[in-house]
């Protein structure tokens, strides 16, 4: 169990920059983040922004093909344009990292308070609380997610804003259940450990034990559950645009971009190579990043470099 | 009550009262959520007084209770429809009538339920052959490059989407190199073989996809069995290394592997969405999206709950193999 603050930030830090896979994996991450952060300063460097419309760009007699060689690439557009509509490829793709990364970090935030709530609530509750609020938690972990998504998504107006809705929605159908039950056995065995006992013999209230005794040693499994959490809500929410019912247009996606590449792969292969591209470095870098923070916080893993192992595993969403 | 019997039974009684409140659930969820579904039924062109028609011919205005209670009627005891013209009869258990199409619910996915079930099944005989083949592959050849090379492969695997390698697969298979026309579904009692041929490439990129976790697992749990104690005793008996791995180590990833794969085909049951949609192949994961798409509510609902159902069922079976298969799972 780390310490909590930034002294358990610097040894989790320290444990991680042995590993050199793990290294270069945040390296990656970091780079996506500033790319995310920084997409209206670098489509501004380019000159272009990823909702304008260049029809002069493709050939409309041919189907809406980009212009010129390499699907359209040229000073202007470092990396061509959408097929048909003429729509700069690179400010979308940099636009739809800040979807991507914004959508899935705030699905996790969703994902982990719940979770952590329910199952300290669970843990710490009387029998009745504790059967409820499982109970309620194996039902979410039975929850077909994309089906349910699907069916959320297709029925709430489309004027609520979209990527908070997506974020919303995969945060409360999915994730938080196993995270919940966790979060809840951990509970059942700090709760008898001797200082949450003296802090409970001294008179402190149930949520002052929680929030001062207890949140300090979930927060080993807690980081770790969500360093699996993010790469997979990133999955969804593409699996989600690619469906249609997920971030609508003009806003950009990755995964939306994907749903009619493959009609274009011959004019403009980038067209799906560089969204699929994003969506694999982003997704691989944090899940080796995410291996990297487990091995650096269970020692266990660390002394036979494997990682995951029994029934942890279901954590990892099913989108299939 | 102790043993495996009621060990059984109150995993059954613990999964019906799951399923029920999934039921209870979704049902408030989806008809408390705002949104004109009868103007979505009737169509874009209906005057207000033709809306009000549907909205009651629907029971759309009903309290929320009676029609979940209408609701469970319908799958206890079955339930009459009255179509405008006539009245047709949906015996139990019956989830509703599609509103697009007055056809039931039960009937829609029992006739897709074949091509959903021809992908699931097959895709997971890949995914197991596959999964637990590379797992036992980089145990056996652990601390070499055949190690790194599958671990690197694997890592690869579970970072790709469903639908980026399904893509790719079918530009690069039927599109450029013309091996395989682009599937087709053909179902298996029409002609066996082409029915192979069109799923092969909808078998493989969800095989690919999957038999990455299953590798990682085989994995993690052999290497954590290899290093106790009684293993160290085999080897010392002499064991060979062979016998070591197939017949020990292996026995120990039998029971999260059979736990993990239960959970996966209760959720590919309950439609692949993205294989079907990507492949277009007319199981319950494309009507799904179709019936999205229109806000056809009793399809969305039911399937939903058959989902539901599937996964529960799967993970309560998995639970009675999980105790079978590993005799040091205590019983609760």
């Amino acid at each position: 169990m780390s310490a909590p603050g930034a002294s358990g930030a610097r040894q989790l830090w320290r444990r991680l920059r042995t590993q050199r896979s793990a290294l270069v994996a945040a390296v990656v991450v970091a780079l996506l983040v500033l790319v995310a952060l920084g997409a209206p300063l670098l489509t501004a460097i380019e000159g272009q922004d990823p909702t304008t419309y260049h029809p002069s760009l493709v050939d409309s007699a041919r189907g809406g093909v980009p212009i010129g060689s390499f699907g359209g690439v040229s000073a202007e557009h470092w990396l061509g344009v959408e097929p048909q509509t003429g729509r700069d490829l690179f400010a979308r793709l940099v636009h739809g990292a800040r979807v991507s990364l914004g959508v899935a970090l705030a699905a996790t935030v969703v994902q982990l308070v719940l979770g952590v709530v329910i199952g300290v609530a669970a843990g710490l509750g009387n029998r009745w609380v504790d059967l409820v609020l499982t109970r309620i938690a194996d039902i979410f972990v039975a929850m077909p997610l994309m089906v349910v998504a699907l069916a959320l998504l297709a029925i709430v107006p489309t004027s609520f804003p979209r990527p908070v809705l997506v974020a919303l929605v995969v945060g409360l159908v999915s994730g938080w259940g196993t995270l919940a039950k966790m979060v809840r056995a951990q509970t059942l065995t700090l709760k008898e450990l001797d200082y949450v006992a003296a802090a409970r013999l001294s008179g402190w209230g149930t949520v002052r034990i929680a929030r001062r005794e207890l949140l300090p040693g979930l927060a080993t499994p807690v980081i770790t559950f969500a360093a699996i959490l993010v790469p997979t809500n990133i999955t969804v929410e593409a699996a989600l645009s690619f469906l249609g019912v997920g971030v609508k247009p003009p806003t950009p996606s990755w995964g939306q971009m994907l749903t009619s590449a493959d009609v274009w792969y011959q004019a403009a292969p980038q067209y799906l190579l560089l969204p699929a591209g994003a969506l694999f470095v982003t997704v691989l870098a944090l899940t080796v990043l995410g291996d990297g923070v487990r091995t650096a916080l269970d020692p266990r893993a660390a002394s036979r470099l494997s990682v995951g192992t029994g029934r942890k595993q279901e954590a990892k969403g099913e989108v299939s | 009550m102790t043993g495996f019997g009621g060990f059984i039974l109150r995993r059954a009684v613990g999964a019906l009262v799951t399923l029920f409140a999934l039921s209870v659930i979704i049902y408030v969820v989806f008809y408390v959520t705002p949104g004109n579904v009868a103007q979505i039924t009737c169509g874009p062109r209906c005057s207000p007084a033709q809306v009000q028609q549907v909205a009651g011919q629907l029971h759309l205005d009903d309290p929320l209770y009676a029609r979940y209670w209408h609701f469970l009627q319908g799958l206890f005891v079955g339930q009459d429809y009255s179509t405008g013209t006539s009245v047709q009869h949906c015996s139990a258990p019956c989830l509703g009538l599609s509103y697009q199409s007055d056809q039931q619910v039960t009937e829609l996915i029992l006739a897709k339920l074949p091509v959903t079930a021809s992908l699931a099944l097959g895709a997971m005989v890949l995914w197991l052959v596959i999964g637990v083949g590379t797992g036992v592959l980089s145990v056996w050849r652990r601390g070499r490059l055949t190690e790194r090379l599958l671990t690197t492969l694997t890592l690869a695997g579970m970072s790709t989407p469903v639908f980026v390698i399904g893509l790719v697969l079918m530009i690069v298979v039927c599109g450029q190199l013309e091996l395989l026309p682009f599937p087709q579904y053909v179902a298996f009692t029409d002609d066996p073989e082409q029915w192979a041929w069109n799923l092969l490439l909808p078998w493989l990129s969800l095989a690919l996809i999957e038999s990455a976790t299953y590798a990682r697992l085989t994995r993690a749990s052999m290497l954590e069995t290899l290093a106790e104690d009684h293993v160290r005793t085999f080897r010392a008996y002499g064991v060979g290394e062979r016998g070591i791995i197939w017949r020990h180590a292996l026995r120990g990833a039998v029971a999260p592997l059979i736990a993990v794969n239960a959970n996966n085909i209760g959720v590919l049951f309950g439609g692949a969405v993205l294989t079907e949609t990507l492949f277009g192949l007319p199981g319950i994961g494309q009507e799904m999206v179709e019936a999205v798409k229109v806000v056809d509510l009793p399809v969305v609902v039911g399937m939903v709950l058959v989902t539901g159902f599937f996964v529960v069922l799967a993970n309560a079976v998995a639970d009675v193999l999980y105790a079978v298969a590993d005799r040091r799972v205590v019983l609760t």
